[in-house]
């Protein structure tokens, strides 16, 4: 039993990082991820307008190649999660629309893939009490705040990971590697996402607010499972220690890399090189 | 056929009716749910427009229903189940009065009891404001002014039924001597001896040919606004409760103080359609009256706090009742509420505060509150307990769960059974003008059946 | 200077092309601007409000394919999520860009992002950017 992993362009390219942890956590955890041969970009967005077919059909390939391996697909990237798990939803509530698709793919999407997040994976069949009973560093007073950001929850009735007003999958794994996890009031707001090409002051903004408002309630690091969001609030960071912004920096996390620490796995696998507020100092003296 | 009638609720519109019908000379069984009368008018304040003080304007009539002599009462009591005489017509109903614990014939209302329970617990009446002890009567003007003992968190009680059912060892202590049930307090003190902790539901069965139902409203619960703190911050309260701080005889004397410490606000926000006007999350409908009590909340708040300022977020100001724009307009113009015209997005405590995000699309502004305290303005719904009723007499009800009138236009006291009438809030949101109008509606269908059969019967003879 | 309203504006070719595009009933929008109140990017520095967009909208005024707000919003669905009619607005937001490359062409080309840029920006960022601005 096998499961399909999509990684995605960027966490092939910028945010390596994350893939990275993301596999070593996945071997530690004897979750048996088989990367799908002959991948390609999902799209990044999720074609809103109601006849675009054109743009379904990379998703709808990507889980045609993925129904070759078990029926099963999971992604870590945020993005990819919400374009795979929406196209799924569509397809499955428009026939005529997968078979419309199909004449343009090389083989037919059937139109059975379960798509997940890798957290659903964790929560659901390792299961929080599991993966804590693995963590051999417990990230004793390490007040980390959860940003969920947007696409990971919402729509509710299409995506349904967690209850999208009141999320608590971050939490709980936070929780299970002994990190204390930090509520804040902007934990769902956008980043501003591929803004950041056409108005790159938006994001910054937005940015702002959220790593002030983490920093407020006592955050020393901000986890997130996407890799926009993890550039949106690194990034402005980048001029000396983020300025008035976080008062010497405050570190952007991938869910992946903290488990990967908690974990008690080797420095190498942590993913951590290419970050602009750099988080390694937080994990400098080891709890044992 | 008997010429007696059965109002279920007695609230305003089960009051009205019942007076209406008794002091035609007719006998009313009246059932009420809750240990005394008087429904949600005896939680408010003031009334609007006039601002009449509720309970200075209810108690007349709750005083004349406890004493008249053609109405029996029926407090802490259900309607279990009722069964249609042919070919009279008549219905025949089971009363379940619950056990209260005490023996209301020994009672003198004295609230010795009252005073001396050590213990309190959460009051629907008071909405999370305040606390009553475990033995309670609603208010100091309740009718009948008897208490009842809240089993559940009876002390006494609780250990007693424990002790019986084997579930804590018989014997303790080092003495080994037997267990005893714990506190017991309002028994000691009580002068006519009236507390009875055997006391057993009684079951009443009652004759009569005609049924009113006005079992009233409920509120949307703010568990289910998520974005609106979903019922766990203390500070935001819901316009229920609001009343309870506003009331004279409510449990903060009529002082306006934060529930989180006590401290009198100085911004309020109030917060109109939660829940309403909401097909995705809530109730399609508009509830009706909330763009009116929001009004009279905000003026009422203004004359206790003289610095204060409050904020009202609406979608439409619904204003069509005599003296209704008016009384908007005060609101604006003399008591300085300013009102802003958009929904909320979301709201969360921050530092002691509720910082409330959102918009006023007349100046296209986004916008941002710090409050102090927030009041939401949440949908009227139909009580839970009318699809068992509607079981129980055969009624219908609408898609939301309000009874359904045999004609909502043309026929509206009447419902789809014959002989059985609708009033109030049972059917829909409406204020107190419209209850009591339709109150005494339903009075007068009920009393024309009554008088048509008599003339019937007349007619009959001579033929 | 007035906005003249019709039959030919009020129920066009233009309010029926963004209904057919997005698949969402307008009309149902009773303007209660939660979405605005909502949005992310309207509490930072955009013309005009969500709400807004969709009024314009409603009316068949044409004016709205001009706006900033269509073009800065990044699909969060925080408007989604507690639209009292459950209307969704990207979609709508989508459907008006459509239309707007449609008259006018394509919003942004490659040249327009620096090139430094292009290396540190995440390649999602640039393929959704793409995607949503140009046909």
């Amino acid at each position: 039993m096998s499961i399909a992993y999509f990684p995605g362009c960027t966490l092939s390219t910028n945010a390596k990082g994350y893939d990275h942890s993301g596999r070593e956590v996945a071997r530690a955890l004897d979750i048996p991820l088989t990367e799908l041969p002959n991948w390609q970009c999902c799209g990044a967005t999720f074609p809103l307008a109601t006849d675009n077919s054109m743009a379904f059909i990379a998703p709808t390939r990507i889980l045609a190649q993925a129904q070759k391996v078990d029926g099963h697909v999971t992604t870590l990237c945020a993005i990819c999660f919400h374009v795979l798990r929406r196209t799924q939803y569509f397809l499955d509530h428009r026939p005529e629309m997968l078979e419309r698709i199909n004449w343009f793919t090389e083989e037919p999407y059937e139109g059975k893939m379960r798509v997940s997040h890798f957290l659903e994976i964790l929560r659901d069949q390792i299961t929080w009490k599991g993966v804590r009973e693995r963590v051999t560093n417990p990230l004793k007073g390490l007040k980390v705040a959860p940003y969920y950001g947007c696409l990971l929850l919402r729509p509710q009735k299409e995506i349904g990971l967690d209850d999208s007003d009141n999320p608590r999958i971050l939490h709980d794994c936070l929780n299970a590697l002994g990190c204390e996890a930090v509520d804040f009031p902007y934990q769902d707001e956008c980043c501003g996402s591929y803004l950041l090409v056409s108005k790159p002051e938006l994001p910054q903004k937005l940015a702002e607010s959220i790593l002030l408002s983490a920093r407020k309630h006592g955050a020393q690091a901000i986890v997130t499972a996407c890799p926009l969001c993890q550039f949106n609030l690194d990034y402005p960071q980048r001029l000396g220690g983020g300025g008035h912004m976080a008062q010497g920096g405050l570190p952007v996390l991938y869910f992946t890399q903290l488990m990967a620490v908690a974990l008690g796995l080797e420095p190498a696998s942590w993913g951590m090189e290419s970050h602009y507020i750099d988080p390694r100092p937080l994990f400098a003296n080891p709890k044992g | 056929m008997v010429d007696r009638a059965l109002v279920i609720g007695a609230g305003i519109a089960g009051i009205q009716a019942s007076l209406d019908i008794a002091n035609s000379g007719y006998e009313v069984v009246l059932v009420e749910k809750e240990p005394s009368i008087g429904g949600h008018m005896a939680q408010l304040s003031e009334t609007f427009p006039t601002l009449d003080c509720s309970q200075c304007i209810l108690t007349p009539r709750t005083v004349e229903v406890g004493h008249h002599e053609n109405i029996q009462l029926y407090t802490y009591s259900e309607v279990e189940s009722i069964d249609r005489d042919e070919p009279s017509g008549d219905f025949l109903v089971r009363i379940r009065r619950r056990a209260a614990y005490v023996n209301w014939d020994l009672c003198t209302g004295c609230g010795e009891c009252q005073e001396k329970c050590p213990y309190k617990a959460e009051s629907w009446f008071e909405r999370g404001i305040g606390r009553r002890k475990v033995v309670y009567t609603l208010s100091p003007q309740a009718v009948p002014n008897k208490p009842v003992i809240d089993a559940e968190h009876c002390v006494y009680l609780q250990s007693k039924w424990e002790l019986s059912a084997g579930r804590v060892p018989a014997a303790i202590g080092a003495k080994g001597n037997p267990a005893k049930p714990k506190c017991g307090a309002c028994a000691k003190f009580c002068p006519t001896g009236a507390i009875d902790f055997d006391q057993q539901d009684t079951i009443i069965e009652e004759r009569v040919g005609a049924v009113i139902v006005a079992t009233g409203y409920d509120l949307f619960p703010m568990a289910k606004l998520p974005e609106y703190g979903g019922g766990r911050i203390p500070d935001v309260i819901d316009g229920l409760a609001f009343e309870r701080l506003l009331a004279a005889s409510g449990p903060t004397s009529g002082k306006v103080v934060r529930p989180s410490d006590g401290k009198v606000p100085r911004e309020v926000v109030f917060i109109q359609c939660c829940g309403s006007r909401d097909p995705e999350h809530g109730m399609p409908y508009c509830s009706k009256i909330c763009c009116m009590y929001t009004a009279k909340q905000a003026i009422l708040y203004k004359h206790r706090v003289h610095d204060g300022q409050a904020y009202v977020f609406y979608i439409d100001v619904r204003a069509g009742g005599k003296g209704y724009e008016e009384f908007l307009n005060r609101a604006q113009v003399e008591d300085g509420v300013v009102y802003l015209r958009g929904k909320v997005s979301k709201l969360f405590r921050e530092d002691g505060k509720i910082i409330v995000k959102g918009v006023d699309t007349l100046s296209s502004r986004m916008v941002e509150i710090e409050a102090d305290l927030v009041v939401l303005a949440t949908a009227v719904i139909p009580r839970i307990g009318n699809s068992r009723l509607a079981e129980v007499i055969g009624l219908t009800l609408d898609e939301q769960g309000c009874f359904n009138a045999d004609n909502e236009e043309f026929n509206p006291m009447a419902s789809n059974v014959p002989g059985v009438f609708l009033a109030g809030a049972a059917l829909g949101s409406k204020d107190i003008p419209e209850t009591v109008a339709q109150a005494s509606g339903a009075a007068a269908k009920v009393l024309s059946l009554f008088q048509g059969r008599k003339l019937k019967d007349k007619v009959e003879a001579y033929e | 200077m007035r906005t003249k309203l019709s039959i030919a504006t009020v129920r066009g070719e233009f309010l029926r092309q963004v209904e057919a595009i997005s698949n969402e009933n307008l009309l149902a929008c009773n303007q209660c601007g939660k979405c605005s109140a909502g949005c992310p990017i309207a509490s930072t520095m955009v013309d005009i409000l969500p709400n807004q967009v969709i009024r314009l909208t409603q009316l068949g005024i044409e004016d709205v394919l001009d706006s900033q707000m269509i073009w800065a919003c990044a699909a969060c669905m925080n408007c989604v999520a507690h639209c009292p009619k459950g209307i969704d607005l990207p979609r709508i937001m989508e459907a008006l860009r459509l239309v707007a490359m449609q008259k006018k062409g394509d919003r942004m080309a490659v040249n327009q992002v620096p090139l430094e840029a292009l290396g540190e920006i995440p390649q999602l960022a640039i393929i959704g950017g793409f995607r949503k601005y140009t046909i």
